[in-house]
């Protein structure tokens, strides 16, 4: 694809030092994301999936340059400006802020309760004096909430006031009214019921579409992420195991791990029953990680070379990379 | 099959400061030894509450209607839920004939007491084993659902085991006291989905094992498909249709349900539109006349669904649906 990227990352970690360990020792880390390389193309809707403590927001933070990077490079380019994250001055990271956004995973923590809607989706512009009058903030800020079906009432009201749906409606919004060119959605739906889990993704999807924007979209429900995305990366402990076009990931998995994600979701089918193919054990502590493939403990497959060396991301198909020894032998 | 619980014509309203609050309106259903019946229904639906009500487990404030019946069989013969007034009467059933597993283990676990502990003295209370037999039983149950090493798992707190370890030490607390009724309340709504379908096969394992009926509470209806024998779909406080799972799934009659259905996204059709039941659960305050489900129903017929409650329409000898499409002048 000759496709822009917008994000670049190149053998990005993340470490965090623990406290505790010896006194004149090393202290423990833990590798939240190592050594992860991302292309994510630009006006994409880009899948970040995983288990819990896979790292997936941490990575989605780095992206945003709200996670400490230890090591590798992150490039953002979107046509009007080139920053290299690690490296950014104090007036370019601000400028990059009204081009990034998140949006959380909690519609109820996530908007201050003494705000009216107004103030909180003015807020942004406010902050970083992106208009110089009220007239024209309100004029944004009612441009806005019109593209996220909520109405001059709405406004005036307090969050309390709002069910689920409207309150993520409502931090869709707020991450809209700067303008940006890319949005990192942690979890967005997680807390929603599935009636309005589709009306949410259906309004991110639209959006997406008519803004030309760049989402990441950080999910650990592989149905919602095969319904909206273009295309998945799957994280295990930190690492990127698989990279695929949404379509090839789901019908041609090629990461045991992948495998073992996709038959672990319930079937609607009654009669499919006992066919889940069972991944035995939990995701091992990052503070600890196993040697080699770091899924060599819960792997069915696994063999010498899997428990010494760590498989690398190759590429195996158009658009599609895998890291692990086997997944050619594995292919039938 | 012997029947285990008759629940009829449960009307259950809370008094709260804005007044008195319907939460459960004229439900009735009944359960069988050795099956497990789904609860489903989004957030706000009344499905907690129903099946707390099972064992009088609602705060003070809680009003029973006075057509209420909830006999619970036993084998010492049948036991009138509604007419035990003390709680000294109630421990027999809580927590004894009845166990229930909550959808966040780390706030049902006491935190600064060891599993152990807390095992025994339920086992205490509840049967008249010693302390040195409630000890054994609560290891071998630790090991049965799998937990490794469990003798250092009982000497452990709930903060030392992970998410899916501390979900299974739940079940097998709440299992220890050989209950005739389980009640599991979203038991696999924190989990990954590799943890999820192990907790699920090990519930079905013990079902099958301790012959107990199980009332299963979850909004994810793939779960229900996987692990239900029967389903019960609520909204606002009713049931608006129950069946065999095979039955409502394949061929849901009310629009709810198949607003439900329609709404969850697909692993097997990538491009079918996510649909989304328009509009919110209105608030218990607001509780709309007639069929509660007339303000957002597709296939509303008008006056008649805004004025009348349906009543339920039997489509086969057990699926029961409560809609006015399918009254006996609607077919006509």
């Amino acid at each position: 694809m000759s496709q822009q990227v917008l994000i670049k990352a190149r053998d990005l970690s993340v470490h965090y030092a623990l406290s505790g360990g010896k006194i004149f020792g090393p202290k423990p880390v833990v590798k939240a994301v190592e050594g992860v390389n991302l292309d994510i193309a630009k006006g994409s809707f880009f899948g970040l999936v995983g288990e819990s403590g896979s790292g997936k927001t941490t990575l989605g933070r780095a992206c945003l340059k709200a996670a400490p990077i230890s090591r590798g490079t992150i490039e953002f380019s979107d046509g009007e400006v080139q920053y290299e994250l690690t490296t950014i001055d104090k007036k370019q990271l601000k400028d990059f802020r009204t081009r990034s956004q998140l949006i959380f995973q909690d519609p109820y923590a996530a908007l201050s309760p003494r705000m009216t809607v107004r103030d909180i989706i003015a807020e942004p512009l406010e902050v970083m004096g992106l208009t110089s009058s009220r007239e024209e903030t309100d004029e944004r800020v009612r441009e806005v909430a019109a593209k996220c079906r909520l109405n001059l009432e709405h406004l005036r009201r307090f969050p309390h006031a709002f069910s689920g749906g409207q309150r993520q409606r409502i931090s869709i919004a707020r991450a809209l009214v700067s303008r940006p060119q890319f949005i990192v959605a942690d979890e967005s739906v997680a807390a929603l019921d599935v009636s309005i889990q589709a009306d949410v993704l259906n309004l991110l999807k639209e959006i997406q579409l008519e803004m030309g924007l760049t989402f990441l979209f950080i999910s650990h429900d592989l149905s919602v992420v095969a319904h909206v995305c273009d295309h998945v990366a799957v994280m295990y402990l930190g690492r990127l195991v698989e990279s695929a076009p949404t379509r090839q990931l789901f019908s041609q998995p090629r990461h045991p791990y992948t495998k073992a994600l996709l038959s672990a979701i319930p079937s609607l089918d009654p009669d499919d029953r006992g066919k889940m193919q069972k991944l035995e054990g939990e995701i091992p502590s990052p503070t600890n990680p196993p040697p080699g493939c770091k899924f060599q403990t819960r792997c069915p497959h696994a063999i010498d070379i899997c428990r010494r060396d760590e498989p690398k991301l190759v590429h195996s198909a158009e658009g599609h990379e895998v890291a692990c020894h086997r997944w050619q032998e594995l292919l039938n | 099959m012997t029947r285990l619980l008759d629940v009829e014509n449960l009307t259950l309203q809370f008094d709260t400061d804005e007044g008195r609050i319907t939460a459960v309106d004229n439900v009735s259903f009944t359960l069988e030894a050795g099956e497990i019946m789904g609860l489903v229904g989004e957030s706000g639906s009344g499905k907690s509450v129903t099946a707390k009500s099972v064992m009088k487990l609602n705060p003070s404030n809680a009003h029973y209607g006075p057509e209420t019946k909830i006999i619970l069989h036993l084998d010492s013969g049948p036991v009138d839920i509604m007419s035990l007034q003390q709680s000294k009467d109630l421990q027999v059933v809580r927590g004894g004939a009845i166990s229930m597993i909550f959808q966040e283990p780390m706030a049902s676990f006491a935190p600064a007491i060891t599993i152990g502990d807390q095992m025994v003295e339920q086992l205490m209370i509840h049967t008249d084993m010693g302390k040195k037999r409630s000890k054994e039983l609560s290891i071998e149950m630790l090991d049965r659902v799998g937990i490794s090493d469990p003798s250092t798992r009982f000497g452990q707190y709930a903060f030392e085991l992970s998410g899916g370890m501390r979900q299974r030490a739940m079940i097998a607390m709440a299992l220890s006291t050989k209950p005739k009724l389980l009640i599991a309340d979203e038991p696999t709504t924190a989990l990954d989905v590799t943890i999820q379908a192990q907790v699920i096969d090990l519930m079905k394992d013990l079902v099958t094992e301790f012959g107990m009926g199980i009332i299963f509470i979850t909004h994810d209806l793939g779960v229900i498909a996987q692990t239900a024998d029967k389903v019960a779909v609520m909204y606002l406080g009713r049931l608006v249709e129950q069946g065999l799972v095979r039955d409502v799934i394949r061929t849901p009659a009310h629009p709810y349900t198949k607003g439900l259905l329609a709404a969850l996204p697909s692993l097997d059709d990538l491009d079918a539109p996510l649909v989304a039941i328009p509009g919110d659960i209105p608030s218990p305050l607001e509780r709309p006349g007639g069929c509660v489900f007339n303000t957002r129903c597709s296939d509303n017929l008008g006056a008649r669904c805004g004025a009348e409650v349906p009543t339920e329409s039997l489509l086969s000898s057990q699926h029961n649906v409560a809609c006015h499409l399918y009254s006996e002048e609607a077919i006509k």
